[in-house]
């Protein structure tokens, strides 16, 4: 009985969402995107005059941000159908702004302007991949390398170390963002950026101590002891300095953070399942312990080395 | 009180016994990262150095101040306090360098030997060897992080401090960041292997 009303809901919806998605370049410009680094690809309805299309001049690419700022466009490459033009730009693009292009008088249409942007779900899904793989925090950026030594030698450790890990570090750089954004920033009290984000964590870590010690005895007492340890990793003060000089917003921080958390639990259960296995392999006497250890993780950073060309979204 | 160490022996002690980086294994992030020339190595050895012996001071001179149960977040604000002095510092009279160690310089709050250190040396004994122990400390890292630095850049570059000795590059690999970890488990093994070869030799004398 209800369909034909969604029914044409749905029609209405499809609709809006159509206009919405063709109307500022249904006239000539039907898409852009982001090329390579330093491209923008726009596409036309149909074939243009090439002469027009492949004019520098005809084309003004500004951040949406700061439209006063025109960024020059120093050549133009068509495509062979001649209804995509390749825009290109001394400089690499920032492709986490959105962009605006407009053509001046190409195929008798005085002007256009169409945005370009990358899906914001896939920048965000491309911080927390970073901060996982491509920038790992310990294998790439060498932080929290004490504790990354002290619990990576049994896979029973390294679970619970970093799963606490990432728990509090997602607590504590949302609550610096807060501060960061809602204090520090508005009274200019920068320079306290040290002080109040590792307060800011040790309070963390001794709620979080309270609060399980009542609610979860069974859980503290095997997660208990990794609390201690997190105030002495590198991370959790390396990240929320990271979100701070970045001025990244709620969203990309709270990945950023899960990213940190999350690559740090990789890089201790790979490391624990090396460890595991180095135990039982024959090590010359003065390598044995840390320093072998030091070796399997200079390996493992080589390895990592390789995701650093990754690019997804 | 019950340490009647000599300031030297206190100060030797921090750079050869308990040196931070290779006896004691902690504070390894800067050793790996950030090692790749002396200079860098010498200069956060010395905002190290500086952090510590004040840190140290501090503390020390607070110890019957500070409640047992908050101790740990005491230590880690005042370590706070004096990173921030020595970060805007460095910030604004060595920029070029500060720009190279970009977030290490933060990083030293977080660093275990200095809050190990507190808790195991400043909050029990007077002002004076606290002193002399963050020196030893300090100055332990600060060796540490040149002898790294050492052997990466010549290796490296075949420089040492920027200037060119060897006139060629012997092996490329040891600047690239990865070998930091190569570097410090082979020095550290190294080091357990002279250890263990005097020790026989004592041994074999006696």
């Amino acid at each position: 009985m209800n369909q034909p009303k969604y029914l044409s809901f749905f029609v209405l919806v499809f609709f809006v969402l159509g206009l919405a998605g063709f109307a500022p370049a249904a006239d000539l410009v039907v898409d852009t995107d982001f090329g390579a680094e330093n491209q923008i690809v726009v596409s036309f309805r149909a074939a243009v005059d090439k002469a027009e299309m492949a004019d520098a001049a005809r084309y003004s690419v500004f951040e949406e941000s700061d439209p006063d700022i025109r960024l020059t466009v120093t050549s133009v490459a068509l495509s062979d159908d001649g209804r995509q033009a390749t825009l290109s730009f001394a400089e690499p693009l920032n492709t986490t702004k959105t962009h605006i292009v407009m053509t001046k008088d190409i195929g008798g249409i005085e002007q256009t302007s169409s945005p370009v942007s990358k899906s914001y779900f896939g920048y965000l899904l491309s911080i927390l991949i970073s901060a996982l793989l491509i920038n790992n925090f310990v294998f790439t950026k060498y932080l929290g390398l004490c504790v990354f030594f002290g619990t990576s030698k049994r896979k029973q450790t390294a679970k619970g170390m970093g799963v606490v890990f990432t728990i509090v570090i997602v607590v504590a750089v949302s609550m610096s963002w807060v501060l960061f954004q809602y204090v520090l920033k508005p009274f200019k009290l920068d320079y306290l950026q040290i002080v109040v984000f590792i307060g800011l964590t040790s309070l963390t870590v001794q709620a979080v101590d309270t609060v399980l010690r009542k609610v979860n005895p069974i859980l503290f007492k095997s997660f208990g002891v990794y609390l201690v340890l997190v105030i002495a990793n590198c991370v959790i003060i390396a990240v929320p300095l990271l979100m701070a000089s970045n001025e990244y917003n709620f969203f990309e921080t709270f990945m950023l953070s899960l990213g940190a958390g999350g690559g740090f639990l990789l890089a201790l259960y790979l490391m624990s399942s090396v460890s595991e296995r180095v135990e039982l392999a024959k090590v010359p006497p003065s390598f044995k312990g840390l320093p072998i250890a030091f070796i399997v993780a200079g390996q493992f950073a080589m390895a990592f080395l390789g995701f650093s060309g990754l690019e997804l979204f | 009180m019950a340490n009647k160490k000599s300031n030297f022996q206190l100060v030797a002690n921090g750079i050869l016994q308990e040196n931070p980086i290779f006896k004691l294994a902690l504070s390894m992030c800067p050793a790996v990262g950030i090692s790749t020339t002396v200079m860098n190595g010498v200069m956060l050895g010395i905002a190290v150095l500086f952090v510590q012996v004040f840190s140290s001071v501090t503390i020390s001179l607070l110890k019957d101040f500070i409640h047992p149960r908050i101790r740990i977040p005491t230590y880690t604000l005042t370590i706070a306090t004096w990173v921030t002095v020595i970060d805007l510092s460095l910030a604004a009279y060595f920029p070029a360098a500060y720009a190279q160690m970009g977030i290490f310089v933060k990083i030293i709050v977080a660093f275990a030997i200095i809050t190990m250190r507190l808790e195991m040396f400043a909050s029990k004994e007077p002002i004076t060897a606290s002193f002399w122990d963050g020196i030893g400390m300090g100055l332990g890292f600060l060796v540490g992080m040149v002898a790294i630095g050492f052997i990466r850049e010549l290796l490296g570059s075949g420089a040492i401090l920027g200037h060119d000795v060897l006139g060629f590059k012997p092996l490329l690999f040891f600047i690239l960041p990865s070998a930091g970890f190569f570097v410090v488990g082979l020095m550290m093994g190294f080091f357990n292997w002279i250890e263990t070869y005097y020790a026989r030799r004592k041994r074999g004398e006696a």
